[in-house]
């Protein structure tokens, strides 16, 4: 495990800790379960896979950590990053990053302003911002591309930005929903390293969902499959 | 729209609670936003109905009369105008609907996926735009005797010198009201009717239909329609309804002696004679029992259509008269685009015209004298268009907004009875509640304020804007939000700074459409107006039995004209802030 640090990032390294969750989802008042008090740790710096089919209610378990699961799920247990129980905390005030198979950069932002939105506003200082937004870019070898267009990228490149301004929020956990399956296998597989490499420099707890094994072995974590027995 | 928002939210707080507006409060107060909403728009509409259905009960205490009675119930029925102005009402009502559903139908069957298909959907937003009495006046510009039509053949074709004496404007028959509806309800019912078929799966079930060998026409009515029918059930109503209670096209396209009811209605409430606002509020409430029963009748029809087909559907048979359909609605299409055209343009000629005898094909002498003689007027009621149209519209969008928003929070979204109610100032004729909201009006001392003006414009502008605001905002990619709360976003910063602006364009968009909806209003502008204020449609349809047609088309242009520019504004700043967006630069 590597343990060089970045300036900047703040927080000391926790666990994210899922005590006894249980999911399900009610929609037109039939009730369906998805799983049932499931416990999991995941240290700093550590990635964890959970494999499983479609619907079997992976992307649902990344929502509710980040406290944005749709209003008909209904979900009971604790999210905890060390100490601090977070379940009840407004998604914000959580600091979990979160990615997804798309990109999801803000169409009408340039690529520079994705990044600042990404950067808390404690940041105060123009320079300072501008400081971290070139940073990053450079980190994602795009250096002078912060006025672009993000529709002007190619795919590889968005997710590499989409990365960067999960990094610039200085997140407590990092949540993978599939980031990998949009993208051909040759980018795949250096995207993957990419963002492996980022989640441990930067201490992160994180947790990774995917249908592909490859991904799985590759994270060189915990694997658990679903649905849970 | 930061700002605009602000006030309901102010409204809605108590005042001890205005020094900590937190984000808690803002929720809250949020979660109140349909109900004010709904008193908004469904208070004055109750109010009013029951300021006119009271009098129709010989209880009118302005007058004098408090006993209830159903003496003017019997004037109504003897009235020996009622029988032909019903039968005139129904008869255009009903047909101007069937015709336009009919045409929607028949070219979206035929044409759909074609470029002159594509072409008319882009037409479509403009063509909403113009008041429908601006292309009444056109259309009675362009077809009448002594119209630009007979000017053009005359008298090389027809022999005539002089214009003819035949009712073709006014018709007996309410022909030329039944063309005039038909030119602006069928784009309508098309632009539902594309609306409809883009979600759901239209599509989808047209390309099946295709593979298991149904040519275009019947794949798509036996499949595609049944689906898109329910979606456009209550937009169907709104315009039967509407057909069968306009007042401003029937006043310059209609019959005359007698006139269809609204339009006798009118007179009535006019009439110097005050016993006459008995009668008028009596007539007004048989109208809404009409309108009501007709609503009741289309659907029985819908049912008993519905029964008979149900067969067809599932006949096999593969085709379904696909060249007949092809050629009659393409050129029924081209016949109204050519009216539609001609009546824009015969406004622009005459409002520069300063000399045009009859037959000559063009005006012999142009000038800018009735645009220059007019300013005054033209400003004054321009300005009042403009304020109506925009501070209306403004409202509704942010009340539209509220409303989205507090479903977006509370994971809820309106049912289907919520969509009845924001259809029913829709449905609702206009003269049978806005003389009982004049009434009241008076009573709360607001009447021919600029409050009264706008809040009954808005009745009607609220409805659209919804309506144009729901599935933009209903259907926005939800992760966008939450990425940004993930990033550390707040809910009011993840709102103003990604959910609006990625909604921008259908914002404006709605912003036009409200505008568009405002600038038409005739009879809300008159009732609530209180004689007070004068809009570009109020000038141009007062002006329509005049006579003189230079001043009537300065009035009726720039009354389409409005409309028109904030579309092309709404879509240009749009474009503009988006040009170097490539993702949001296309609508």
């Amino acid at each position: 495990m590597t343990t060089n640090q970045r300036p900047g990032a703040v927080q000391i390294p926790e666990p994210l800790i899922l005590q006894d969750l249980t999911l399900s989802l009610c929609s037109s008042g039939i009730t369906k379960t998805l799983f049932k008090k499931f416990d999991l740790e995941i240290q700093p710096g550590e990635i964890t896979t959970i494999m499983g089919p479609s619907g079997c209610g992976k992307s649902s378990l990344l929502s509710f950590i980040s406290g944005t699961l749709a209003k008909d799920f209904n979900a009971v247990g604790r999210v905890c990053l060390g100490q601090r129980d977070i379940t009840s905390s407004p998604p914000e005030q959580r600091h979990i990053g979160m990615l997804f198979q798309e990109d999801l950069l803000f169409p009408h932002l340039s690529v520079g302003e994705n990044l600042g939105f990404g950067i808390p506003a404690a940041v105060r200082q123009k320079n300072q911002r501008k400081m971290l937004i070139e940073e990053a870019l450079e980190e994602a070898g795009l250096s002078g591309y912060a006025d672009q267009d993000p529709a002007t990228l190619s795919g590889g490149q968005r997710a590499r930005v989409a990365v960067m301004r999960t990094l610039l929020s200085r997140p407590s956990a990092l949540l993978l929903d599939e980031p990998f399956s949009k993208l051909d296998s040759a980018l795949r597989e250096r995207f993957r390293t990419f963002i492996f490499e980022h989640a441990r420099a930067h201490n992160l707890p994180t947790l990774l969902v995917t249908h592909d094994p490859e991904d799985a072995r590759s994270a060189e974590g915990l694997i658990l499959n679903m649905p849970f027995k | 729209m930061a700002e605009a928002l602000r006030p309901v939210v102010f409204l809605l707080s108590s005042r001890q609670n205005m020094a900590r507006l937190s984000i808690i409060t803002d929720c809250l107060s949020l979660k109140y936003v349909p109900a004010f909403t709904l008193l908004v728009f469904l208070g004055p509409l109750a109010a009013g109905l029951i300021g006119t259905i009271l009098p129709a009960f010989g209880y009118f205490p302005a007058l004098g009369s408090k006993d209830f009675s159903l003496l003017s119930w019997e004037h109504l029925i003897e009235h020996p105008a009622l029988p032909e102005a019903l039968y005139l009402t129904l008869l255009s009502g009903f047909i101007a609907t069937a015709l336009s559903l009919g045409l929607a139908i028949a070219f979206t069957a035929a044409w759909q996926g074609s470029p002159s298909f594509n072409r008319v959907r882009k037409l479509l937003a403009p063509i909403l735009a113009i008041p429908h009495s601006a292309l009444a006046i056109g259309f009675a510009f362009l077809l009448a005797p002594s119209g630009w039509l007979a000017r053009l053949f005359s008298p090389g074709l027809t022999g005539w010198d002089t214009p003819p004496d035949i009712a073709i404007i006014h018709d007996p028959f309410a022909v030329s009201l039944i063309l005039g509806l038909v030119i602006k309800e069928t784009p309508y019912l098309l632009l539902m009717i594309i609306a409809a078929s883009d979600q759901g799966q239209a599509r989808q079930r047209l390309v099946l239909a295709q593979t298991l060998g149904y040519s275009p026409v019947a794949a798509w009515i036996k499949a595609v329609l049944p689906l898109i029918y329910r979606q456009i059930r209550l937009p169907i109503y709104a315009v039967l309804a509407f057909s069968l209670s306009v007042v401003d096209v029937a006043l310059i396209l209609g019959p005359t002696t007698p006139p269809t009811l609204p339009v006798l209605i009118l007179r009535w409430f006019n009439d110097p004679d005050l016993s006459y606002r008995a009668l008028a509020s009596t007539a007004a409430a048989f109208q809404l029992v009409i309108v009501i029963l007709s609503i009741l009748a289309w659907y029985l029809l819908e049912q008993l259509v519905a029964q008979i087909l149900c067969g067809w559907l599932s006949n096999g048979q593969r085709s379904f008269a696909e060249q007949t359909i092809r050629f009659f609605s393409r050129s029924f299409f081209q016949l109204l685009g050519s009216i539609f055209c001609g009546s824009l343009l015969v406004i622009v000629l005459w409002s520069f015209t300063r000399r045009w005898r009859y037959p000559d094909a063009l005006p012999s002498e142009w000038s800018i004298q009735s645009w220059h003689s007019n300013l005054d007027t033209l400003l004054l009621s321009g300005c009042t268009t403009l304020i109506t149209g925009i501070i209306s519209a403004l409202i509704a969008i942010t009340l539209s907004v509220a409303c989205l928003e507090n479903e977006k929070r509370r994971g809820k979204t309106a049912g289907s009875g919520a969509l009845w109610l924001l259809y029913l100032p829709l449905m609702v004729p206009q003269v049978s509640f806005l003389f009982g909201t004049q009434v009241i009006a008076i009573k709360l001392g607001i009447d021919g304020s600029w409050l009264a003006l706008i809040w009954s414009h808005l009745l009607f502008v609220l409805p659209y804007v919804f309506l144009s605001l729901a599935d933009p905002y209903r259907y926005q990619d939800e992760r966008f939000v939450n990425i940004a709360h993930c990033l550390g976003a707040s809910p009011w910063r993840a709102f103003w700074k990604i959910r609006l602006p990625l909604l921008l364009r259908p914002l404006l968009f709605a912003l036009a459409i409200g505008f568009a909806v405002s600038v038409a209003q005739y009879l809300p502008t008159l009732f609530a107006g209180g004689g007070r204020f004068m809009t570009l449609t109020t000038e141009a349809v007062n002006l329509s039995a005049s006579g003189n047609r230079r001043i009537i088309s300065v009035y009726a242009l720039l009354q389409g004209l409005f409309p028109l520019l904030v579309f092309s504004a709404a879509i240009g700043f749009s474009n503009f802030i988006f040009r170097h967006r490539r993702a949001l630069s296309q609508p």
